[in-house]
């Protein structure tokens, strides 16, 4: 044997040995899909039959026994199957995501809330009724059914099992055939000597019952990939943002722009009291203070240069409320150096001992920078206030299109967006770039909160787009 | 004494050549940006150069970056720098190579013209000046953290502080009204405490102020 051919008799039996892991893990898959579909069939029919049967029974010595079996058992399994809609939908998209990383996004309509007009009556959002119970039914029929996501899910209870069945039908059609030729073969095995043609014809069966098998385990795969598909035309918005996800963009869009305006608004305000009555107030007395000076100047030249000093320390304060009116706008180290110095600069002033580790290959743009400064700004403070710890960590880290920062304390833990109006602040300032604050706090552990800020860096490489709907 | 001034803004760049010549220093150049400073520093090499942090063309911190440069090319070079605003971590990138001959002042500073040309010398001569506002910053710190600085007495503290300030001896001396001598012992205890060896007296100072900023900064390095 050459070289070369044992090589590729080496490849050929990867090879194989891969078609075969692969077809045994789609075996499982198309099982467990199968063991899926099942309530969403099953459950709501069994209940049908089970309801209308017993319907039936009681009604027997009655009139119209049989229009009232099939009404409560049409009511029985469309509960049951209302019931399991979601249910079986989520299983799918849990199903796709784990096995092959699709992720499938979900976004239900919000229900509408009732609202009761002057004359008495509700408004569902749809319609008018006299009855609140009858309002509340018929909002809840049309939230049910006027939702894309929700009729996407009803088409797939029904979907669901037709396409386990139709797939998984052919392969366990194979497999079965497959094993009873090969097992049915050797069962006769009385006088049967070691060359005679009975031993050949059994052999024969069984190779041949073993290849049906074989053949059923290798089409597996392609089974579970029809599955696929076909889930994935039935359940997936595919970009086409849904009313609902549009719905909910729109009102958190509204909210953080109110946000953004009104703290903006504040800030300004902020700023021109600070001016006000710091610095130009300070620098009307100088100028009041050099006209005396001048006036002085020939008569009382002692008295002069007393004031002389008193207006440079005066112009030496106008100059200090100046440069802290200028931190709190925009802190000229985030100005001259960005967010990883400046983060460092907090922290060789920070009254807790920080470790910074900064991770950014080039600088955010400049207002997501601000934010993240005065979050963590904000955060190093909370620390040192309330947290009781020794030691605090920042971690700034850029990846993917979105800036990811972590501050973490080995403090009592317990931080409560709830009871200050910081980490409210923080959120605010964050919403409007799309950010997130998250908080892992327990009681006596250690208290992470992570800051996610989407962004894209100045560096034109790192270039990512946000297909936001 | 030669003078390389950088400094953005006309009227300031103005104001301090005249304060410099009226105290006896020659202006070799005064210049506007970042890599003309680089420039004149290597080509003139002056006896000190006072720089302005934020310069054109970027206006971050260019003044600062081309002083380091310049110092990584002339060992030792005195450098006085001035900044609208005092950062400790500039103050530590300045101090980092234990040489000596640095200064970082708030502009303000410039109002005393006595302290500045005071500072400016003593920079000259290689000593240090860092402006009394990072020397507070830094003790709202260490009082909380800890470090290596927690040994030090409350006087030896004080007279430490001065010594980053960039006050000699007898200045010290006469700030805390006790003797030179007195001052001398703090001193020696000072260097013992933060474990610098006995070689060159006149850096030890230096390293002395950097430990100081250093060790205040605790494990944030």
């Amino acid at each position: 044997m050459t070289t070369e051919s044992r090589a590729s008799g080496a490849s050929v039996r990867a090879q194989s040995r891969e078609a075969l892991a692969s077809g045994g893990q789609g075996l499982a898959r198309l099982a467990l899909m199968v063991l899926g579909a099942v309530p969403g069939s099953v459950l709501p029919v069994g209940a049908a039959f089970v309801v209308g049967a017993v319907t039936a029974a009681i009604m027997q010595p009655y009139y119209l026994e049989g229009p009232f079996a099939l009404a409560a058992a049409v009511t029985a399994g469309s509960l049951m199957a209302g019931v399991l809609v979601r249910r079986t939908a989520n299983r799918t998209r849990g199903q796709l995501e784990r096995w092959f990383g699709i992720r499938l996004p979900v976004v239900y309509q919000p229900m509408p809330a009732l609202e009761l007009d002057q004359r008495g009556h509700w408004w569902t959002g749809y319609s008018y009724h006299r009855s609140r119970t009858v309002a509340k039914y018929v909002r809840l029929l049309h939230w049910a059914f006027r939702d894309r996501t929700t009729r996407a899910e009803m088409l797939w209870l029904i979907v669901n099992p037709l396409m386990a069945v139709a797939l998984a039908g052919p392969v366990a059609f194979l497999l079965l055939m497959g094993t009873a030729y090969a097992a049915t073969g050797p069962t006769v095995s009385d006088g049967v000597g070691p060359f005679s043609g009975q031993m050949v014809s059994i052999l024969a069966e069984i190779v041949l019952g073993l290849g049906i098998a074989g053949a059923g385990v290798l089409v597996a795969p392609y089974a579970v990939r029809g599955y696929v598909e076909v889930a994935r035309r039935v359940l997936d918005q595919d970009g086409r943002a849904t009313h609902a996800q549009l719905t909910r963009r729109v009102a958190q869009l509204t909210e953080t722009r109110a946000d953004a305006v009104g703290s903006q608004a504040a800030e300004l305000r902020r700023i021109e009291r600070d001016l006000h009555d710091g610095a130009q107030a300070r620098l009307v007395a100088i100028g009041m203070t050099l006209g005396t000076i001048e006036h002085l100047m020939d008569t009382d030249p002692a008295a002069a240069r007393d004031l002389l000093s008193e207006a440079r320390q005066s112009s030496a304060r106008a100059l200090q409320e100046l440069r802290d009116l200028v931190r709190g706008i925009h802190p000229p180290v985030l100005a001259e150096r960005g967010l990883g110095d400046a983060v460092r600069a907090l922290a060789l002033d920070s009254a807790l001992p920080t470790e910074v580790c900064v991770s950014l290959p080039d600088r955010p743009p400049a207002p997501v920078e601000a934010a993240a400064y005065f979050s963590i700004c904000e955060l190093l403070a909370n620390a040192a206030k309330h947290s009781g710890a020794d030691q605090v960590w920042v971690d700034i880290l850029y990846r993917a299109g979105l800036l990811r920062i972590t501050v973490t304390d080995d403090g009592v833990g317990v931080a409560d967006p709830s009871r200050g109006t910081g980490l409210r602040g923080i959120e605010r300032r964050l919403g409007t770039f799309d950010g997130v604050l998250t908080i892992d706090s327990t009681s006596g552990g250690p208290t992470t909160i992570t800051l996610e800020l989407p962004c894209e860096l100045s560096s034109p490489r790192t270039s990512t787009s946000f297909a936001k709907a | 004494m030669r003078v390389v001034l950088a400094e953005d803004l006309y009227l300031l760049r103005e104001g301090l050549i005249r304060l410099l010549e009226a105290h006896g220093f020659t202006i070799a150049a005064a210049v506007e940006t970042g890599p003309e400073l680089l420039e004149a520093l290597l080509t003139h090499r002056p006896d000190v150069a006072v720089v302005d942090v934020r310069l054109p063309p970027t206006l971050t911190d260019e003044g600062l970056q081309a002083a380091l440069k310049a110092r990584r090319e002339i060992r030792g070079l005195p450098v006085l720098v001035l900044s609208q605003h005092v950062q400790q971590l500039y103050a530590r990138e300045l101090l980092a190579d234990g040489t000596g001959g640095i200064g970082y002042l708030l502009k303000d500073r410039v109002f005393n013209a006595e302290q500045f040309i005071d500072a400016v010398r003593r920079v000259a001569a290689g000593g240090t000046a860092m402006d009394p506002d990072v020397i507070a910053k830094l003790m709202q710190t260490t009082s909380r953290r800890p470090g290596p600085l927690l040994g030090l007495s409350p006087r030896e503290r004080e007279v430490l502080e001065l010594m980053a300030e960039g006050c000699s001896n007898s200045a010290i001396a006469a700030r805390l009204t006790v003797s030179d001598g007195a001052v001398a012992k703090h001193i020696a205890n000072i260097f013992t405490k933060l474990e610098l060896a006995p070689d060159e007296d006149a850096n030890r100072r230096v390293l002395a102020v950097l430990a100081y900023l250093n060790g205040t900064a605790g494990r944030a390095a």
